[in-house]
């Protein structure tokens, strides 16, 4: 495992590319020395990360690498041992979970996470729970509709009776409907047909187009890559090796591990 | 004929209030998978309330119609502050405990609040005041009066009112939210133990309500009148399906119906050896029958993925 132009370890951005650690960018989202631990095991151990305003990045690597983990902890679910999360220069260490929403954090968890037994219009409604603009939330359902016209279709259904693929479409809608300024992404394409993850993912490079940051947590690490602009590769609780997609992409050590080349 | 519709309207009176109080135990079963033992003295506090603070308004003369729903508003801050306080201290920390752990804690909540009660009121019976002088009408034979009209309309009235506010407000959404998942209530931006905190007030404030009617229909109140009715209460919420809000107003009902009926004819079943005095032992057939041939209840099906 060598990597020529891609740093090891973190934090590791190779020099001179003009994102990331300089000094004069702003982070939206930094991310220093997390450690997280399930009672005594150690599922984090001591990453670091950064997310710039509208900037797309992957984070890529095997089942138990601690991917999820990291982003519950990000969303407040869990609480980490020791390190530093600042969000818009603000320490999130404390905060509560839901107050992070209201600051612009979303989380669409492994899983979904969908309110079943509530209709997906519900659902959605759910995902504007911190807003209060009325005619805004109205408008952005609308547009959520016209994304998933199968949303619209099914508005009136549980959600519980959704397929996999319409609950995901739901999971995203109600993400985006707390018109969050970071999505987190757990594992979209999980188990969806290569139809829907399409279409998955041309939601996503849209909304990132808008100037959404978002941090996309992938097992597909060649979908992620392409269209993230940097990308994570966490193993064993660590972040190995990061930098830009198309040099990741193009890295042995990441062909080998996760592209399956 | 004439004795099969009294019974009926009693059976409808008396589960008019099983409903409101099974709401309580459902509301918060389907929210945080607990039996609050401790609501049917909740129940009996708001008798309580009613009563002294009825009483003692009257005797500063106060006029009724400012005293009666001074007294109703009042019962109803009581009980919520005192929901909330339970859930707060006794129910709280134990979130993430055993099953068991709360389970006992709610009976001992109960227990205290029972012996609270007696320390404040008494081990007497309370009357209830005499308001008005209830109208008997007569319909086929049959009486009703108007406290017991008001009863259930009053009943339906706050049913509707609890089904349109879980079913069509934000506020609703987010109980029903939390009731399925609270981490994914949490990622929306709920503030989780506040909902929490609001489902025991409301189911509180429904139990002041009850407390008012038993006390109005059978004119006493007794600070141990919350263990049976809440123990029945609770039989009604399990027959109706416990964690399902329309179960409970169902099971209300048929509680109080099979009970009025049984209590209407077990003598003749019997042949004279059991009298209406066997009415309670009804309640307790119904839930050993629920217990054993369809635990999750009439309209439960969730029950099993949340035991
Ligand atoms: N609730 C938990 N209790 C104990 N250990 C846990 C818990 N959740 C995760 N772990 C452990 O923490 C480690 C990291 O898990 P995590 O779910 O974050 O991995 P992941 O990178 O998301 O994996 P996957 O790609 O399979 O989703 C694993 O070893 C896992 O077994
Ligand atoms: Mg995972």
């Amino acid at each position: 495992m060598n990597s020529s132009a891609l740093k090891r370890g973190t934090p590791s951005l190779s020099q001179g590319e003009g994102w990331g650690e300089k000094p004069d960018v702003p982070q939206l989202l930094e991310v220093r020395d997390l450690q997280v631990a399930y009672g005594g095991i150690q599922a984090v151990k001591g990453i670091s990360l950064q997310v710039a305003p509208g900037e797309l990045v992957a984070l890529i690597g095997s089942n138990g690498a601690g991917k999820t983990t990291t982003l519950k902890t990000l969303a407040g679910i869990i609480a980490p041992v020791s390190g530093q999360i600042d969000y818009d220069g603000n320490s999130l260490i404390g905060r509560a979970a839901h107050r992070r929403v209201a600051q612009g954090m979303a989380l669409v968890p492994e899983g979904r996470g969908v309110f079943a037994r509530l209709t997906v219009r519900e659902n959605l409604q759910m995902g504007a729970y911190t807003r209060s603009d009325t005619l805004g939330i109205a408008a952005d359902l609308e547009r959520m509709y016209e994304r998933f016209p199968r949303l619209y279709e099914r508005r009136d259904q549980l959600a519980g009776t959704l397929s996999g693929g319409e609950q995901q479409m739901v999971a995203m809608a109600r993400a985006l409907m707390s018109r969050p300024r970071l999505l987190m992404l757990d594992e979209p394409s999980m188990g969806l047909a290569p139809l829907m993850v399409k279409k998955i993912f041309e939601t996503i490079q849209e909304v990132a187009s808008q100037g959404m940051s978002i941090i996309l947590v992938e097992q597909n690490a060649r979908l992620a890559l392409q269209v993230a602009q940097r990308g994570y590769v966490m193993e064993s609780g660590k972040i190995t090796l990061s930098g830009e997609s198309r040099e990741l992409l193009g890295s042995d050590a990441v062909q080998r591990a996760y592209l399956g080349g | 004929m004439e004795t099969f519709l009294q019974q009926i309207i009693n059976g409808l009176v008396q589960g008019s209030v099983y409903a409101l109080v099974a709401l309580g135990y459902t509301m918060v079963y389907g929210i945080l998978g607990l039996i609050n033992f401790a609501h049917g003295e909740v129940v009996m506090v708001g008798a309580m309330l009613v009563i002294s603070s009825l009483t003692a308004m009257l005797s500063w003369g106060v006029p009724l119609l400012l005293a009666l729903p001074i007294s109703v508003v009042l019962a109803m801050a009581g009980c919520m502050a005192l929901g909330y306080s339970i859930e707060r201290i006794a129910y709280r920390p134990l979130r993430h405990a055993p099953r068991l752990a709360p389970l006992i804690t709610a009976i001992g909540v109960s227990i205290l609040l029972q012996n609270l009660a007696m320390m404040i009121w008494g081990r007497e019976y309370h009357a209830f005041p005499q308001l008005i002088v209830s109208q008997p009408h007569h319909i086929g034979g049959a009486i009703i009066n108007d406290i017991q009209i008001i009863i259930i309309i009053m009943a339906l009235a706050i049913m509707a009112g609890l089904m349109l506010l879980v079913h069509r407000t934000r506020l609703g959404r987010a109980m029903r939210a939390v009731a399925e998942n609270q981490h994914a209530a949490q990622l929306m931006g709920v503030d989780v133990n506040r909902v929490i905190s609001v489902t025991f007030m409301l189911g509180s404030a429904l139990a002041a309500i009850a407390g008012l009617m038993v006390s109005a229909n059978y004119g006493l109140a007794h600070y141990y009148m919350g263990f049976l009715l809440g123990l029945k209460a609770f039989t009604a919420a399990v027959l109706g399906g416990i964690g399902n809000l329309r179960g409970a107003m169902l099971g209300g009902l048929l509680l109080g119906l099979i009970e009025s009926l049984g209590a209407g004819y077990i003598g003749d079943l019997t042949g004279g050896f059991m009298g209406s005095q066997y009415q309670d032992v009804f309640a307790f057939f119904v839930l050993i029958a629920v217990l054993v041939f369809r635990p999750s209840g009439l309209l439960g099906e969730q029950l099993a993925e949340r035991a």
